[in-house]
């Protein structure tokens, strides 16, 4: 069965959840092999993970060059090619789009960036949702080895194991016409689950009025184990940090439980929020436009709601 | 320094946007168009840059429609010094990767670029590699999603700011900046301006002018193609109940029922 190569995303030794999400979204294509490109003495952290993920394969790729994103971009097009893969899977990260779109550009194939699924058979497919989901289209690759960023979360991990053989890749030398990586901070993640991973969101907006009384959206979502969420209008007051933003111009969230709180339900912000499967909101305005879409709505005031809904979940955690 | 910006017209994002059913592409009729919001941002960090720079010269790069005019005269208002506009029906439905080849081509046409500015993501196509990719046509390095720029002599320093952190890049000149949403808040055009907007250079190309090959780009170049494009049945209004003291309980109630909590 022909390869399909996945770029391994890893951070101070670990393998990010969403590589796995690429290593069972690549079965449906091929088989995996992993992909991994750091500085030496990375991949020995990460192969055991890959293999019981369902690596066949793990191209080691190690290098000292400072070069961003280039190492990553040099590594992937000549691995097209020397193995010829179905397809190149990559995270819809930041930095996994870059490389992606670079790779595509350099080996001229299909990119098909941002998807929640993918198909193989007569050529490889995949599903994108547009417009914070109010769109479902399908787009199929017209070249050999497309190059495929997928949405973290879109697809459910299933581990099953693979050989894992390592293969030593050899990294060119950079062409000395890259960006040189200065200093890197990592974002400290608190207690509370990654916005975009997260099954439950709590999200507030301009109704919750100021940054201390943010505490109260926190105090709901920690007793639901949530994310914390804002619409642009609390994180342009100053409320909240802007990494929290949902909404177009913010993150695009799509988790089992989403809970609006002083949000009005722009539609800017319900392009980041409209695919949960459930969505509770809590709004003094009975006609603010977030009932429209809101499964459960509680005309009210969120002081009142929110703080007594907390107590009723604690109950029930006993 | 010649500065380069490239610029979107893309739909209003008041208005509600739609894919075509039988093509699968951006219904750009149906909607008001304005130029992008992080353009305008791409646009305000050149003119510092320029004002901070003696002798600098911005020049707005633009791939897209006849009506895409409405967008090059925004950015000129604002204060950006002339444009050139890739405009040609062959254009229409070009991916990703063809976009970016016909516009590394126009820059090209563009007198010793120093610097290309652009947003790292637009609001329709939100594919937020078309930067990188220019980039690596060009040969130069990306510098992307950019809270902060300083450009000191011939070196650009950037401080990248994604979900995954913050990373501090630096390159020597020229270069592809992508600017993020909090670079800058952008100016707005003055009424002189926009009445000097009117008298600023503004070249159009087609393709032919451009040198690029109509077998590369639009429909006829795509890697890959839009096979079926649904919208998905909105959501429909739940229940809505007014709170008389136990809006909470109603809630924890109905999550209780929907085996959520
Ligand atoms: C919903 C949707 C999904 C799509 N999915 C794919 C896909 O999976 N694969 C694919 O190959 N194509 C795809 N396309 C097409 C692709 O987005 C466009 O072809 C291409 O123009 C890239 O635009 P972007 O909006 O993604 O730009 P981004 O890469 O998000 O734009 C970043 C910046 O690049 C500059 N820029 C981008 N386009 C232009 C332009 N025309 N003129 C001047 N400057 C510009 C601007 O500075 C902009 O702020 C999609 C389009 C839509 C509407
Ligand atoms: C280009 C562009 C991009 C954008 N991107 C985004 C984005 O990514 N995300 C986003 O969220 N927005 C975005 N917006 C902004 C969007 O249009 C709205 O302005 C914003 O979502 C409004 O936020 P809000 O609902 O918190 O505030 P408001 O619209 O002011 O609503 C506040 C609500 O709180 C209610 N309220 C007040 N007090 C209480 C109380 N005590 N209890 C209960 N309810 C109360 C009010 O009834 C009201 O409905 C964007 C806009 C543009 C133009």
């Amino acid at each position: 069965m022909a390869e399909v190569l996945v770029l391994v995303d890893h951070v101070e030794g670990e393998v990010k959840k969403s590589t796995f999400e690429l290593l069972t979204a690549a079965r449906s294509l091929g088989e995996p092999s992993a992909v991994v490109v750091g500085a030496p003495g990375t991949a020995q952290k990460l192969s055991a993970a890959l293999a019981a993920n369902g690596a066949e394969k793990i191209y080691v790729a190690e290098t000292d060059r400072t070069d961003f994103l280039t190492p990553q971009v040099d590594v992937l097009a000549a691995l097209v090619g020397s193995a010829s893969p179905t397809a190149v899977l990559v995270s819809a990260s930041a930095d996994g789009k870059e490389i992606a779109g670079r790779l595509a550009v350099r080996t001229g194939s299909a990119w098909l960036n941002d998807v929640i699924g993918v198909a193989g058979g007569d050529g490889v497919s995949a599903t994108h949702s547009v417009f914070g989901g109010a769109f479902i289209a399908e787009a199929k690759s017209n070249t050999e080895h497309p190059v495929i960023t997928l949405r973290p979360g879109a697809v459910d991990v299933e581990a099953t194991a693979g050989a894992g053989t390592e293969q030593q890749v050899e990294v060119p030398a950079a062409s000395g016409r890259g960006a040189t990586v200065q200093s890197t901070e990592p974002i400290v993640g608190g207690d509370r689950p990654e916005l975009t991973e997260a099954s439950v969101v709590v999200s507030g907006g301009r109704g919750v009025g100021s940054a201390d009384d943010f505490a109260v959206v926190e105090g709901l979502a920690d007793a639901l184990g949530a994310a914390v969420g804002a619409s642009r209008a609390a994180v342009d007051s100053g409320y909240y940090p802007h990494q929290f933003q949902v909404g177009q111009t913010g993150k695009t969230v799509s988790p089992q439980l989403y809970i609006a709180l002083g949000i009005s339900g722009a539609i800017q912000h319900r392009a980041g929020m409209q695919t949960s499967k459930t969505i509770i909101a809590v709004n003094k305005d009975a006609e603010a436009p977030i009932f429209e879409i809101a499964d459960f709505g509680v005309v009210g005031d969120l002081f009142q709601v929110a703080p007594q809904l907390k107590e009723e979940v604690a109950k029930r955690k006993g | 320094m010649n500065i380069v910006v490239l610029v979107k017209q893309v739909p209003d994002t008041y208005s509600e946007r739609k894919l075509d059913a039988s093509d699968g592409r951006l219904d750009r009729d149906a909607t008001d168009a304005v130029l992008d919001e992080i353009n305008e941002r791409a646009v305000e960090a050149a003119l510092q840059i320029k004002e901070a720079n003696g002798g600098s010269e911005v020049t707005v790069v633009t791939m897209g429609p006849d009506r895409a005019t409405e967008a090059i005269r925004k950015a000129l208002s604002m204060g950006a010094d002339k444009a050139v506009h890739l405009t040609d029906g062959a254009l229409a439905g070009s991916d990703a990767v063809s976009t970016a080849k016909a516009l590394a081509k126009v820059i090209g046409t563009v007198d010793g670029f120093d610097l290309v500015l652009a947003g790292n993501e637009a609001s329709d196509g939100r594919g937020g590699a078309t930067p990188a990719m220019v980039a690596d046509l060009l040969g130069v390095p990306a510098l992307t999603h950019a809270r902060e720029i300083t450009v000191d002599g011939s070196s650009v320093t950037v401080r990248r700011e994604t979900d995954d952190g913050v990373t501090v890049l630096t390159a020597e000149l020229p270069a592809v900046v992508s600017v993020g949403e909090k670079i800058n808040e952008p100016r707005y055009p003055s009424f002189k301006g926009i009445m000097a907007a009117k008298k600023k250079p503004v070249t159009t190309l087609s393709l032919a002018d451009a040198g690029i090959d109509a077998g590369e780009v639009g429909s006829a170049g795509a890697l890959s193609s839009v096979t079926s494009a649904q919208p998905k049945p909105p959501k429909s209004a739940g229940e809505k109940v007014i709170d008389e003291g136990d809006g909470g309980q109603k809630i924890a109630a109905f999550l209780v029922s929907q085996k959520l909590i």
